[in-house]
């Protein structure tokens, strides 16, 4: 749209959008995370949505308690092996559109906790994750940034067309299948689809 | 807090004393601090610790910690010098024997007193050995404090304690099926990803690598 | 007994109960109003949901006129508002009642033990850090309190003088959130965690302008500290330490005579004396009891015998006391730390015998334990003369105050099974390592 039109409505109370920036405002601005605090980085989330380092003013202090009412998970802490089924079939129970924050370097691949036989070693073997948090624990302003990274992103995806999102497109699953506990181990280990280990290239 | 009552010695004789038949024997401690143990035999622990607790002397009624060792089996070479014959001439020559000691699991008592406020005085049960000979009495029925930490060793080490209330496996699932802090476990191979791995992390990805080209997985 | 309900149309048979319900001891009037059950319609039914409209929810009535029922099996967890963190209780209720409850745990076992055998003794004290992750601090003075038993190192005054006021920050931020927390448990959803949070960033300001960081501070080492104190960090600490008395009052002034408060807390959860001590209790949760076992008073690590402080008691041990006590407990430690910061002498701040690389202590083993705010918290150590340690282990006071949570439950409604859990004060990084 022209804008020196759009400037013109404006200044007379006329404002004019596309439907899918209206779409993505709404969505980016009021993200309800699930209160999933697993250790350590979930004092530092609680830390966020204190007086000092605001999270109200972002749309996201609600804490919903249900997953069902949730369209973020910010996975805080080190997931261990007992406990990832149930964060996968907590994020199978949230509806879509949903979002997961890995937050802290437990998280993200095992953290200092990685030697453990119990820990495993990074959420994004079973779910996908949108953002990583990197920080042991990260501070309460690096959780702004991945929560505002996280509104950028949202703003940026398209409504039609090859390149939309996963609750927009029916063909691709939004659940996914929960580990059982094994006999020594998770099974199975990892969910092949949403998680390759990378080609590594050792100089030995 | 070291007072005279409580110098193993001293404990050894009046257990001694209250429970007729029980076999202590005085564990020394190397560092500095000097906390001594007694072990004690499998069949007299349950009335060693209430004769402990209820003893006016001692009046053990805390108990602070419960711990589990894993002892393995270890080789002990000895050098024996023996004087024999050889080609005619007596001579003295080394030989060196290899003894097998067997291995066992152990269960750590740490007790205080909240009455008299003195301790610790410390406990050790040992198993006859780290295979089927895994059972020790449990010391719930003295202090109830010890039923979750009992039920940890159970989980992580596998000694079984009779007479426990409640013996199931209270860290791991219930599925699991060994005990992940003896000595021989063996980890879950999950290292397939390893950006910047170094010693002996390099070493489990290496292996990791190999396994994967030798069973041409994914 | 919870009963089997039937939609019927309204105008239909009413049932004959006392809708109203009642605590063991017979008071009714506040329980019910905080409570679950409300009447509806006139009718002398009870029932938990609105029904469609034109119809009421009526009691199946059984063969003798008796309303049958079972019972219900819940799991609380792991995923919960107000379990402090991934912590799964399986309760079975009779109505709204706790007829049996079976913790489970170890959905934070990150085997820090099984860790800290395959690493050096010093590199152990970064996952000391993460055990109870409120009180770093403590932690790493229980480990380094052990390290020093086992191989005998002295620690200078000026260290000693900064352990006690780092230990002393550490246990009033603490008891601040743990107020906290356990009135968002009882639906002041946030307010009081808000106040408690302000003081608790003013506190952790402190930690990282002298440790670098705010929660996992690493900060003591085997002989002493890691580094001296900065410069100005006395004058601000002392700000913040004389400002804290006022925080407490107004904390107490909203909270202590709250009738909302006192009627839920009051009564609920009682611990009696002999089975705390039964159970190894420690802590804040056994001085409630009315038991005088404080490991600051009775093993006089560091330097505590210099202080003047009181250790207060509770006579009921329910979760009122224990509340109160954590209160009391915060007035004495300002008391401390207003004696430390004044009394700090210049001095090293590490033992000069002692060697941080190649640290290899004799073969032997050494239990070493203090009062952490949430009850004793102790290090066994197995040495076999190498670096790293033949066995480590961590007596946490999360995991040992748990044994009785049962027993404090049983008879309870669901909603204090909550309340009783907070006050228990546990962490699930120390609970299940």
């Amino acid at each position: 749209m022209d804008e020196g039109l759009r400037s013109e409505l404006s200044k007379q109370g006329i404002f004019t959008t596309t439907l899918e920036d209206l779409y993505n405002w709404g969505r980016k601005n009021s993200i309800w995370p699930l209160g999933f605090g697993l250790a350590c980085c979930a004092i530092e989330m609680i830390a966020t949505s204190m007086a000092r380092y605001d999270l109200a003013r972002f749309g996201a202090e609600v804490f919903r308690p249900s997953p069902r009412q949730a369209d973020l998970m910010i996975v805080a802490g080190t997931v261990t092996k007992k406990m990832a089924p149930q964060v996968v079939r907590l994020y199978n129970q949230m509806p879509e559109p949903k979002y997961v924050i890995a937050m802290g370097a437990c998280a993200i691949s095992g953290g200092p906790f990685k030697q453990g036989y119990n820990v495993l070693k990074g959420i994004d073997r079973y779910i996908p994750v949108d953002i990583h948090i990197p920080g042991c624990p990260p501070r309460p302003e690096a959780l702004l940034h991945a929560l505002m990274t996280l509104q950028q992103k949202i703003d940026e995806q398209v409504l039609t067309g090859e390149r939309r999102p996963r609750h927009l497109n029916a063909d691709v699953p939004g659940e996914f299948p929960v580990p059982e506990y094994g006999e020594h181990d998770l099974v199975p280990t990892n969910n092949p689809d949403v998680w390759q280990p990378p080609a590594l290239v050792r100089e030995d | 807090m070291d007072t005279d009552k409580n110098a193993p010695e001293q404990i050894k004789s009046r257990v001694e004393v209250g429970v007729p038949g029980v076999r202590l024997e005085v564990v020394v401690n190397g560092s500095p601090c000097a906390q001594h143990s007694l072990v004690v035999d499998r069949e007299h622990a349950l009335l060693a610790a209430k004769f402990l607790k209820e003893d006016p002397a001692y009046r053990m009624d805390y108990v602070s910690n419960v711990t589990g060792v894993d002892w393995p089996e270890t080789t002990i070479k000895e050098i024996v010098k023996t004087k024999e014959v050889v080609d005619g001439v007596e001579r003295e020559i080394e030989r060196t024997t290899e003894k097998k000691k067997s291995g066992f699991l152990e269960a750590v008592y740490h007790l205080y007193s909240m009455e008299l406020k003195h301790g610790p005085v410390i406990l050790r049960i040992r198993t006859e050995n780290r295979a089927e000979g895994n059972h020790l009495p449990s010391l719930t029925p003295v202090w109830r404090g010890a039923e979750f930490q009992e039920r940890e060793i159970f989980d992580l080490y596998g000694i079984v304690f009779d007479g426990h209330p409640d013996l199931r496996r209270i860290l791991m699932w219930e599925e699991f099926k060994d005990y992940p802090m003896r000595k021989d476990y063996v980890e879950p191979d999950d290292y397939e990803y390893e950006p910047t791995p170094h010693d002996d992390v390099l070493e489990k990805a290496k292996k990791h690598a190999e396994k994967v080209l030798t069973t041409d997985g994914h | 007994m919870s009963a089997e309900f039937t939609l019927e149309k309204r105008g239909g048979e009413r049932a004959n109960e006392d809708g109203e319900s009642r605590t063991a001891d017979g008071r009714s009037a506040f329980r019910t109003a905080a409570g679950m059950t409300f009447t509806h319609n006139n009718s002398d039914t009870t029932q938990t949901t609105a029904p469609a409209k034109g119809f009421e929810l009526r009691p199946k009535a059984s063969h003798n006129g008796e309303i049958g029922g079972e019972l219900l099996e819940i799991s609380m967890g792991p995923q919960h508002p107000s379990t402090h963190g991934v912590f799964r209780m399986d309760v079975v209720l009779d109505g709204e009642r706790v007829v049996q409850l079976k913790p489970i745990f170890g959905y934070l076992h990150r085997n820090h033990e099984k860790i800290a055998e395959g690493t050096t003794y010093l590199a152990s004290i970064p996952y000391t850090d993460r055990l109870d992750y409120f009180c770093s601090l403590t932690n790493n003075w229980a480990y380094c309190l052990a390290v020093e038993k086992l191989a005998g190192l002295q620690v200078p005054e000026r260290a000693e003088y900064i352990r006690i006021i780092t230990a002393e920050l550490t246990r009033l931020q603490n008891h601040a959130c743990l107020g906290g927390f356990l009135l968002q448990d009882m639906g002041a959803s946030g307010t009081p965690l808000m106040y408690a949070f302000r003081e608790r960033e003013k506190i952790l300001d402190l930690f990282e302008s002298l440790t670098g960081a705010r929660m996992m501070c690493n900060y003591m080492r085997f002989g002493g500290c890691r580094c001296d104190l900065p410069a100005g960090w006395l004058e601000q600490s002392k700000r913040v330490v004389d400002d804290f008395p006022q925080f407490l009052d107004e904390f107490e002034a909203l909270l202590n005579e709250n009738e909302i408060l006192m009627s839920r807390t009051q009564g609920v959860g009682v611990l009696p004396r002999a089975l705390a001590v039964d159970a190894s209790i420690t802590g804040p949760m056994l001085r409630a009891c009315g038991v005088n076992y404080d490991i600051r008073k009775v093993d006089k690590y560091g330097i505590y015998d210099r202080f003047q402080f009181r250790v207060p008691l509770g006579d009921h041990g329910d979760v009122y006391d224990r509340y109160m006590i954590r209160v009391l407990e915060m007035r004495e430690s300002v008391k401390i730390l207003q004696h430390a910061l004044k009394d700090i002498p210049a001095g090293p701040i590490v033992d000069p015998k002692a060697k941080l690389r190649g640290f290899r202590p004799k073969p032997g083993e050494a239990y070493g334990r203090i009062e952490a705010p949430k009850g004793e918290l102790g290090f066994y150590l197995i040495s076999d003369g190498s670096p790293n340690p033949y066995r480590y282990r961590v007596r946490p006071p999360s995991f040992i105050n748990l044994t009785i949570l049962e027993d404090m439950c049983l008879g309870q409604h669901v909603a204090d099974v909550v309340i009783i859990l907070g006050s228990i004060d546990i962490v699930l990084g120390e609970v299940d390592r």
